[in-house]
């Protein structure tokens, strides 16, 4: 049977990295060992102290001391770390974990970063890990609106738009009612906008950029318009409150991740509760495999009985009532009030988040988190005099997404049906 | 006893086209019943009507005698009809499994797959049926003949009584051909019925038990392999009689015009897909590359033509080094090059034929001058090309889009052997057209070649290659795994060097990860 065996023996699967980002790889590497090395130690007094505080503000049931080292050693070891995997990636390169050494390197430079903006200073670092999960919150929301959408083919750049409407939407109704009341405003208005993406884009067929586009624009001019004649007039319609932080029973003991995860608003632990739930639901469930076939093959799926419109609706709608979720924390779980163009982008980030994230609801987490402490930065770091205009600091969050986005990250595999329109023959 | 599946008066109409005329077809348990036409004949839109994806103007179908309304494949499917679409229906990032148990999955508590047991029972349908298919692997990851067999285990999983295969020779060596006929021997004598659609004559006369000769949307004929022989099948398929062979005189080769020497290209997920490939071509002669789908043919022939950057080797025209030479400067050095997706790479659709005659040529006088084009010079060069090259239209305004695939391809050769050539690259030039279309096609490339061009000629059709080539080399896995000289060899010995055996020593030798 030699021809059987020789037409059954699987392809070989040979991965010609091109040498290019090999190189390129390694030069960034090395790039951030001689930043850490030029611009933190060289500008650093050798005999400077970092201190790191390791109790978040707040919670006084756990105290920890603080955790105190000589800054200039600590950077030598980062930007000696950061150049070892440079030279190696240069040398011979790390193949497949790449990626995976990027984000330990790019995790050293955030380290050194920040030990070199408190040198000599005192820097609250549970503090900083909370922040960076509460800013997470909405970019990770708004990605995991974006997995829902595209996971079943339809591209979704209407989460801005959409979590902007349900931000006001909720703020206006929260007044008026009380803040569940508000919530679930919110979420049916993502849902709604939702809808008309979905009756554009699959029944209609037009391109998904425009339609999206389009509610972007149609979001921003309803919500400026709501808020300048009526919410900024009438200060009773524009001041919903916020849902009160509490504690998760247990979860919250857990020495040092307890006061910085467990101690949140529902915002957080809806966060978490969807991530698990989404996972859960796209990758072991039947809801899941057919949501995902109709985003990679719907004629595939059409074929084996299954409703690929029927599929793409639901989908598209549930992402959108996620994004209402999402948009209803920008004034129900943080400010209680609406300002125009709140949402400032986070809906656009958490559409990188889910590309960063490879479509997966704890990659987009992941990438949340990072574009999240690019924003904590902004706000922190103008506090610690840190001699960075503050003008450059709040771009940080745009300048890690573009970055992202540029590829560094190398290729990501998008739903092969992703933004295409099915045609029944 | 009623048959299993009986079609009365189906008729369909499509915009223009009757697509079916009142076809009947009658198919008995245990029988491998095959529906023979050429390209367009309406073989596919009969089955897809019987499957649901189509709804029929007219007729009734029945399935173990009792009438049949078929308005979506979950109708198909509950009755106990299943299809494997010519291109084949499979999610290649999902597994084997997945892809079985998508839209009747085996479930706990009515939403939570059951991975397991539905694998078990896949590992019980590939045992039973001697399919020899891993559940657990990724269809991305298995060679065609493999995904074939997943789709036939999709239907099984589903308890289908009546196959349809549409085409599933098209994609496999003759080796893996073989095998799949002996998969359905054996599912028809464990009482499952096939339809099997094919406008290849040699393997419905050697498979079926009953044949059904569809022309133009009708049923011209029903026979037996005993009553008919392939030449009597192929006139009744086309409707006159048909040359069979091509008649060629012996080459006379000259210089060598194309030299490609270790030669590596990597495809867009930088997968190596040639792998160090070397070889030349002469002035008269036709070098024909045969190969499965998908062997680094297609990389191959994108590098020799300027479209792909090769990773690594040369390749020289006439002594000249153009590896890195773009299409334009390629084409101007006098080579042609007929691409494998026509409508792709080789036409834009919505211009007319006049526009698309000159698509390489209409930046040179006499076609501008300047930066103006010469429409009228373009019309009477195009009028002349659609006489000369006997394309089928109204007029050489009309939009290519509008003309059937045999005159679309017929414009590319048109356009492409209408200049001075020493090169012509013919990729796939005959794939999907008519019988009468692909006589004319050879009859062109060949008298390329006594012309004095070299002509390099790739497809995965054994016959053609056979046919037309002087020289055969076999590409297998991204490598030439032999070159022969066609007078020397026959069809199986290129078709076992197409699935990877080399003068019968060990294929598994040298595997590679």
């Amino acid at each position: 049977m030699a021809t059987s065996t020789a037409t059954t023996v699987i392809k070989p699967t040979v991965e010609y990295t091109s040498t290019t980002r090999r190189f390129v790889m390694g030069g960034i590497f090395l790039a951030l060992a001689a930043v850490i090395w030029l611009f933190f130690v060289r500008t650093t007094d050798p005999g400077a102290i970092t201190t790191f505080g390791l109790n978040p503000g707040g919670s006084t049931q756990f105290e920890y001391p603080d955790w105190v080292f000589n800054s200039v050693n600590m950077l030598n070891i980062l930007a000696g770390l950061a150049a070892l995997a440079g030279g190696y990636q240069v040398a011979r390169g790390f193949g497949k974990r790449t990626n995976l050494v990027l984000s330990l390197v790019a995790g050293a430079f955030i380290f050194g970063f920040l030990t070199w903006a408190a040198a000599d200073q005192s820097l609250n670092l549970a503090g900083l890990l909370r922040s960076t999960l509460q800013r997470a919150v909405p970019i990770t929301l708004g990605a995991l609106s974006g997995i829902l959408c595209e996971r079943a083919g339809v591209v979704n750049i209407a989460i801005e738009g959409m979590m902007l409407t349900a931000a006001m939407v909720s703020a206006l109704v929260g007044s008026l009612t009380n803040l569940w009341g508000g919530l679930i405003a919110g979420i049916l208005a993502g849902g709604l906008l939702a809808l008309i993406h979905a009756i554009l884009s699959i029944k209609y067929k037009t391109d998904q950029i425009v339609s999206g586009t389009v509610i972007n624009i149609f979001s921003i001019g309803i919500t400026s318009f709501i808020s300048a004649k009526f919410l900024q007039k009438y200060e009773e319609l524009n001041s919903s409150g916020t849902f009160p932080q509490f504690e998760i029973p247990l979860l919250s003991k857990i020495p040092f991740i307890g006061p910085i995860a467990f101690d949140h608003n529902i915002f957080m632990y809806g966060m978490f509760l969807f991530l698990i739930v989404l996972h859960f639901g796209l990758f072991f469930t039947r809801w899941g495999l057919r949501l995902r076939s109709v985003g990679e093959h719907p004629k595939a799926a059409d074929t084996l009985g299954i409703n690929v419109f029927r599929t793409r609706y639901m989908a598209v709608i549930l992402g959108g009532m996620m994004a209402g979720f999402g948009g209803a924390y920008f004034t129900l779980g943080s400010v209680g009030r609406f300002d125009e163009v709140m949402t400032a982008g986070r809906g656009f980030i958490g559409l990188a988040a889910m590309i960063f994230g490879n479509w997966r609801p704890f990659g987009a987490f992941g990438a949340g988190l990072l574009f999240g402490f690019a924003d904590m930065l902004a706000s922190k770091l103008a506090i610690l005099g840190v001699q960075i205009p503050s003008e450059f600091l709040l771009m940080a969050p745009y300048i890690a997404t573009m970055i992202v986005l540029a590829g560094v990250v190398g290729r990501s595999q998008a739903p092969a049906a992703d933004g295409k329109p099915y045609e029944k023959e | 006893m009623a048959p299993v599946l009986e079609l009365r008066g189906i008729t369909k109409r499509f915009p223009g086209v009757l697509a079916n005329d009142h076809i009947n077809l009658t198919l008995d348990k245990g029988q491998i019943h095959a529906l023979l036409g050429e390209n367009g004949a309406g073989k596919t839109t009969l089955m897809n009507i019987l499957y649901g994806l189509y709804q029929p103007d007219e007729g009734e179908i029945f399935v173990k005698g009792e009438k049949l309304q078929v308005h979506s494949p979950t109708d198909a499917i509950t009755a106990g009809i299943g299809m494997v679409h010519q291109h084949f229906m499979l999610i290649p990032v999902f597994t084997v499994t997945e892809n079985v148990m998508l839209g009747d999955e085996t479930t706990v508590a009515g939403e939570v797959l059951d991975r397991k047991a539905a694998a078990e029972k896949i590992r019980h349908i590939s045992e039973t049926f001697h399919l020899q298919v891993d559940p657990d692997a990724f269809v991305a990851d298995l060679p065609v003949g493999v995904q074939q067999r997943v789709e036939i285990i999709k239907l099984l999983y589903r308890e289908a009584d009546i196959l349809i295969l549409d085409e599933p020779t098209a994609v496999l060596t003759p080796q893996e051909a073989d095998e799949l006929f002996g998969i359905l021997e054996g599912l028809t004598e464990k009482g499952k019925s096939i339809i099997f659609i094919s406008h290849k004559l040699r393997e419905v006369a050697k498979i079926a038990d009953q044949i059904t000769v569809i022309r133009l949307g009708k049923v011209v004929g029903s026979t037996t392999p005993k009553n008919a022989d392939e030449n009597k099948l192929a006139s009744m398929m086309v409707g006159r009689d048909v040359l069979l062979r091509v008649d060629k005189k012996p080459a006379k080769p000259g210089k060598t015009i194309l030299e490609v020497k270790d030669l590596k290209v990597t495809d867009e997920r930088h997968h190596l897909t040639v792998d160090g490939v070397s070889f030349e071509v002469k002035a008269g002669e036709i070098l024909g590359v045969a190969g499965v789908q998908g062997n680094g043919q297609t990389e191959l022939v994108e590098a020799v033509t300027g479209l792909r950057q090769p990773f690594s080797g040369t390749i020289t025209f006439e002594g000249k080094d153009i590896t890195e030479f773009g299409p334009r400067a390629i084409t101007e050095l006098g080579s042609a090059h007929i691409p494998e997706d026509r409508q792709r790479d080789g036409l834009v659709l919505s211009y007319p034929i006049a526009d698309n005659m000159v698509l390489n040529t209409y930046y040179q006088k006499p076609f501008a001058k300047g930066v103006l084009l010469q429409e009228k010079t373009i019309l009477e060069t195009a009028n002349q090309l659609v006489k000369d090259f006997d394309v089928r239209t109204p007029s050489a305004m009309t939009h290519v889009g509008n003309l059937s695939g045999g005159n679309q391809q017929k414009v590319i050769v048109a356009r492409e052997l209408s200049r001075p050539l020493k090169l012509v690259v013919a990729s796939q030039p005959t794939r999907g057209l008519d019988v009468g279309s692909i006589e004319y096609i050879h009859k062109q490339l060949i008298d390329r070649r006594d012309k004095g061009a070299a002509v390099l000629l790739v497809s995965s059709e054994l016959d053609e290659i056979m046919q037309l080539s002087d020289r055969i080399a076999v590409m297998f896995r991204g490598r030439i795994i032999d070159i022969v000289e066609a007078k020397d060899v026959d069809k199986r010995q290129v078709g076992l060097l197409m699935a990877g055996v080399r003068g019968e020593k060990k294929a598994d030798g040298k595997k590679r990860k």
